[in-house]
């Protein structure tokens, strides 16, 4: 730490960090446009300009710019004075911006707007005529408006820079600057909506929430965590009309950071689609047509399903899964997963409390020095990891310029010096996967042979270790490069999880980080799990091994199927029989599907937007997310459905009873949380037209809704709860309306939120000593071709496939091949492939699988992963036509592949 | 990684053998293949008069660069040609001292005469006519330059005339 002088104020700076980064830690207002937290500084605005003195003495001092400076100890800085300066330099920037604001999406969040307020640069003199620019066609998620860029190349440093993607770019010089992609067409990165937040104006908005648009003051909004995969990145939806209109990033120093993917942005708009379930339907017997009931109606015939069998969901909220528990007793309760999958659930629970590691955050993978991925296509099962492991490499270049005493923040240097120079990443996989262009070396194998590779990485970084036999020439040496990586790193990084369905290669993934761990100094792991409570559901089943299968063979004749679609979950024909079964069959859901369609009593659930509870991630983390806004009075959370207790009783009953989750009451400020007296309001104080809103119905304003899980209220009253994070809300702060203003918030700019509130990871490490797991060879399908999943971020996850703009991004299902297998089959370019008794599918060619291998897409429709052995047979389909939803342009990829011609949509 | 899902209606086309000889004879000169895209792009254009789509995406393909970046790198420089341009393209300096010296006066006697203005080509793809920011020849300005001559201390009468000798050579 040095002391510095800031125009007469004493101030004490981090001398590691910019000058930019500290003052604004410091409360002052100091305009940027190019310097972001996450991506350094490179210095292009010239907004953040300073007066630095040389001594005492100088009275004159020079102008530099406080992002590109490092603190010097004792030095004399103005802010004040260079003012004028920064005035011009936006006149500057501002001449060829329209003044279009008013029909602007980023109008009212707009940093741009923000700082030249704060310039002072208050009147525009040109009036002569603005360069114009032509608009691309950038995909179903971000429009394009070029004529508002001011070239602070922001989106080029998120987009190729730190996201890695390579179909964008800056074109041309001066005026004609442009930003986009050589030819028009969507943005293939999966993380290209934090465009929408990182450009400082509105070139790219978010495109779904352009078409039904309200101003950020009119959204009502709520802390919220996202649904959609194992991550639990922190969010902010907005609510308007009772509709769901977007959601944006909410910060959070230990998930996600300031970025999410475009499945947790995008793939909300199921919450008003058609397709929900907005009322409770009953109907005595499965053939009769079902009728209407009302919630109580409803509610009493689920509360009358006497001797039922509960069958839970890795989807649905840890109250709403407990909940159920306590209504059909502990003993009658089943996983809603194979019991394969709950194995592996529980497999990864046992890691994380028995074995010397360290559960991976995601800024521990940013930090990450050398990082081995055993068998999980993380682009498509958590795509915020690969996110992080795509900065991971960075370490090397970061290293380098350490050495030659370059601070960390100065983002164009370090890549310039870094060049090629990357941190080790090794990727075990069945095929070629998005992470390839920055991996030193990608390993192509069955789940089977990677686990036997890490079982061998394990034994050479430590001789007690399990030994394996068998292994190619090349895979030994494969271990070996990777072992020496990582045990010359100094912050060694695993991740694998339950992608590949291989218990195996889980436990290789943890041998090889307890044969890295040296007391104390732990290696990191991460195991990523499919859903957004996977880990949650595994924790109620601690003592139980009830999963699918068992509650298929069970002789109860009702069951309460609670937010799930068994026919995702199973082979179709074991949940038909299932169902055949019952006699009384409930389903608790916020969409319609196949399950649904089968059940006597339907009662209609809340998404995670319109109920609140508590979600675990893949860490373990547990977190709480706040209901968004009150749906219609039909509509109910599962949690009331199943409970009489309100949800904070449940929260507790919860805590106390479940082992581990004692910590989930501590995760909101408590049911009777006030702020001056007042409930946290959802609802901005600018919030307008509350009382007009509903004139079209009625000209009576209505009671506002109520929150009975109280702390937050549907209303504009009360105030804003910047004390304690756990309720923080949208991130506003005085001269700072855009998302930029979170930083008012954070212990010191780009830290964690003050008080903060980021979640409670529920597993406590109690690991003493290295112990190992043996390798056991699992038991090979006979069949043609093995069989190996396929995700997709963009239609494998049941919700939020049902959004438009997701199915514009994705696909049917289908199955991919080898050329070699496919000149075998004697497939034509346009023919189909009939899977062994499961109907006929498109095909692609992928030059990375192995022959005799066959990638079968998870959870598109079309084709039920489920209903697969290990092994299949596969024959040319007669008499085929492609389904219209196949469009193998979605299929993100990264090795070379021919899509069968004249089937792509 | 390329541009390998966007499905583009434009295809590749095949760099003929000279091309590929002096792109790979630059590339000798550099550690990174990718730094030669600006050469290679130079080099293509030597032989086709300009970069079309389909030469940048082959220059793209031959050396790993993404087309997004390559067209960064053509754009950036405006004496990459990334539309057709004449036989013969009239660099006309419009910087300072040539703009004292009446440079204007000379870019509407081209109007007048070959029917071009910045930018433009003539009917019979003689002609095209673009400013350039300075010659480094302003002691003798105004000045032009055409293919690889540069003409000094240019009056609209030297203009005809030279005009006339590049239409002489057809």
């Amino acid at each position: 730490m040095v002391k510095i002088t800031v125009d007469g104020k004493v101030l004490e700076v981090d001398e590691n960090n910019n000058l930019l980064e500290e003052v604004l830690s410091h409360g002052e207002d100091l305009p940027y446009f190019c310097w972001h937290p996450s991506m350094g500084s490179v210095g292009s605005c010239r907004q953040c300009a300073v007066i630095e003195y040389a001594d005492d003495e100088d009275t004159r001092g020079r102008l530099n710019m406080a992002c590109m400076t490092s603190p010097r100890d004792g030095a004399r800085y103005s802010i004040e004075k260079a003012a004028q300066f920064r005035a011009q330099a936006i006149e500057s920037i501002m001449i060829n911006h329209p003044h279009d604001c008013p029909v602007c999406e980023e109008g009212g969040e707009c940093h741009l707007q923000d700082m030249t307020v704060m310039s002072g640069h208050n009147y525009r003199r040109y009036d002569g005529k603005k360069k114009t620019h032509t608009n691309q066609y950038l995909g179903p998620f971000i429009g394009h408006e070029m004529n508002r860029c001011i070239t602070c190349y922001r989106c080029v440093r998120y987009y190729k820079d730190y996201a890695g993607g390579t179909d964008f770019g800056p074109q041309a010089s001066h005026d004609n600057t442009y930003f986009g992609r050589w030819q028009e067409g969507p943005l293939e990165s999966e993380f290209s909506g934090n465009l929408a937040e990182v450009c400082p104006t509105g070139v790219f908005t978010d495109k779904p929430f352009s078409k039904h648009y309200v101003r950020k003051w009119d959204l009502q909004t709520a802390p919220s965590i996202c649904a959609s995969c194992s991550v639990g990145c922190n969010t902010n939806p907005g609510e308007r009309y009772g509709t769901l209109r977007r959601v944006v990033n909410r910060f959070n120093d230990e998930v996600n950071g300031y970025f999410i993917c475009d499945r947790g942005r995008f793939g909300t708009g199921y919450v008003n689609s058609d397709e929900r379930i907005i009322v409770s339907m009953t109907r005595d017997s499965r053939d009769d047509n079902p009728v209407l009931a009302s919630p109580e109606e409803a509610r009493t015939s689920l509360h009358s399903m006497m001797g039922a069998i509960g069958i839970g969901s890795p989807r649905a909220s840890l109250e709403a899964n407990f909940a159920l528990r306590e209504l059909v007793g502990p003993d009658n309760f089943y996983a809603g997963v194979s019991s394969a999958e709950l194995g592996m659930y529980k497999q990864i629970l046992d890691i994380y409390r028995t074995k010397p590691v360290k559960v991976a955050r995601i800024k521990d993978i940013e930090a990450s020095d050398a990082v081995v991925i055993l068998g999980e296509d993380v682009t498509n099962t958590a795509a915020r990891l690969a996110l992080a492991m795509r900065q991971s490499v960075k370490n090397e270049g970061r290293k380098m310029a350490r050495d030659m005493k370059f601070p960390d923040w100065h983002d164009a240097a370090i890549r310039q010096l870094a060049m090629d120079c990357k941190s080790p990443l090794f990727i075990l996989s069945p095929y070629a996967t998005r992470l390839d262009d920055v991996a030193a070396q990608v390993h192509i194998a069955s789940a089977e042979e990677s686990a036997k590779i890490g079982y061998a990485i394990a034994t050479a970084i430590d001789g007690n270790a399990p030994g394996v036999t068998g292994l190619s020439k090349e895979s030994q040496a494969l271990v070996k490069t990777i072992a020496e990586a990582l045990k010359g790193a100094e912050q060694p990084l695993i991740v694998s999880g339950t992608g590949s369905m291989s218990p195996a290669l889980i436990n290789a993934a943890a041998n090889i980080a307890t044969a890295l761990s040296d007391g104390e100094k732990k290696a990191n792991l991460a195991l990523v799990v499919p859903e957004a409570n996977s880990l949650g559901l595994a924790m109620l089943m601690e003592e139980s091994d009830r999963a699918l299968e068992q509650a298929f063979a069970c002789e109860e004749t009702h069951a309460i199927v609670l937010e799930n679609d068994l026919y995702r979950r199973a082979p179709s024909a074991d949940v038909d029989a299932f169902i055949n079964k019952m006699e009384g069959l409930a389903v608790l859901d916020s969409m319609k599907h196949k399950t649904g369609e089968a059940a006597n009593l339907v009662l209609a659930s809340g998404t995670f937007a319109e109920t609140s509870g508590t979600f675990v991630n893949y860490e373990t983390r547990a977190q709480h997310f706040y209901s968004v806004f009150k749906p219609v009075d039909s509509i109910q959370s599962s949690v009331k459905w199943l409970s009489d207790k309100p949800l904070a009783e449940v929260t507790a009953d919860c805590a106390k009873e479940i082992e581990g989750c004692a910590a989930i009451v501590g995760l909101t400020p408590g049911a009777d949380f006030t702020v001056a007296g007042m409930r946290v309001p959802r609802q901005q104080h600018r919030y307008s037209g509350r009382t007009a809103m509903r004139a079209d119905v009625d000209v009576h304003e209505p009671k506002q809704e109520q929150d009975e899980d109280g702390i937050m209220s549907y209303s504009m009253e009360g105030v804003p709860a910047t004390r304690d994070s756990t309720v923080f809300n949208t991130a506003w702060s005085g001269g700072w309306n855009s998302n930029q203003s979170v930083f008012k918030f954070q212990s010191h700019t780009g830290g964690p939120l003050k008080q903060a509130g980021h979640g409670i990871c529920l597993i406590e490490n109690i690991a003493s000593e290295k112990t190992y797991n043996e390798f056991e060879k699992a038991e090979s399908a006979k069949g043609d071709y093995q069989v190996f999943p396929l995700y997709h971020l963009f239609g494998s996850d049941e919700l939020t496939a049902k959004t438009p703009a997701i199915q514009e991004k994705a696909t049917s299902g289908y199955i991919a091949l080898n050329e070699a297998d496919v000149a075998k089959l004697g497939l034509q370019a346009s023919d189909g492939v009939a899977v062994e008794n499961n109907g006929s599918v498109p095909y692609i060619v992928r030059s990375s699988i192995q022959p005799g291998t066959v990638g079968v897409s998870v959870g598109l429709e079309g084709l039920n992963f489920r209903n697969l052995p290990g092994a299949v047979s596969l024959q040319k389909a007669e008499g085929w036509t492609s389904p219209g939803s196949w469009n193998a342009a979605n299929i993100i990829i990264s090795d070379k592949s021919v899509a069968a011609e004249g089937e792509t949509a | 990684m390329n541009n390998l899902i966007a499905s583009t209606a434009v295809k590749a086309r095949e760099l003929t053998p000279e091309e590929i000889k002096e792109i790979e004879h630059e590339k000798t000169h550099y550690p990174y293949a990718q730094a030669v895209g600006l050469e290679a792009l130079k080099i293509v254009q030597k032989y086709q008069g300009w970069v079309s789509d389909e030469s940048l995406l082959a220059v793209s393909e031959y050396l790993d660069i993404p087309p997004d970046e390559l067209e960064g790198v053509a754009t950036f420089f405006n004496m990459i040609f990334r539309r057709p341009v004449g036989k013969n393209v009239i660099l006309l300096c419009d910087s300072v001292a040539c703009w004292m010296l009446g440079c204007d006066s000379l870019n509407e006697h081209f109007k007048k005469t070959l029917g071009i203005d910045y930018g433009e080509t003539t009917a019979d793809d003689m002609f095209t006519l673009i400013p350039v920011p300075c010659l480094g020849a302003c002691d003798r300005a105004p000045v032009m330059m055409i293919g690889r001559e540069t003409y000094y201390n240019l009056t609209t009468e030297k203009i005809d005339e030279i005009i006339a000798e590049y239409k002489a050579k057809g």
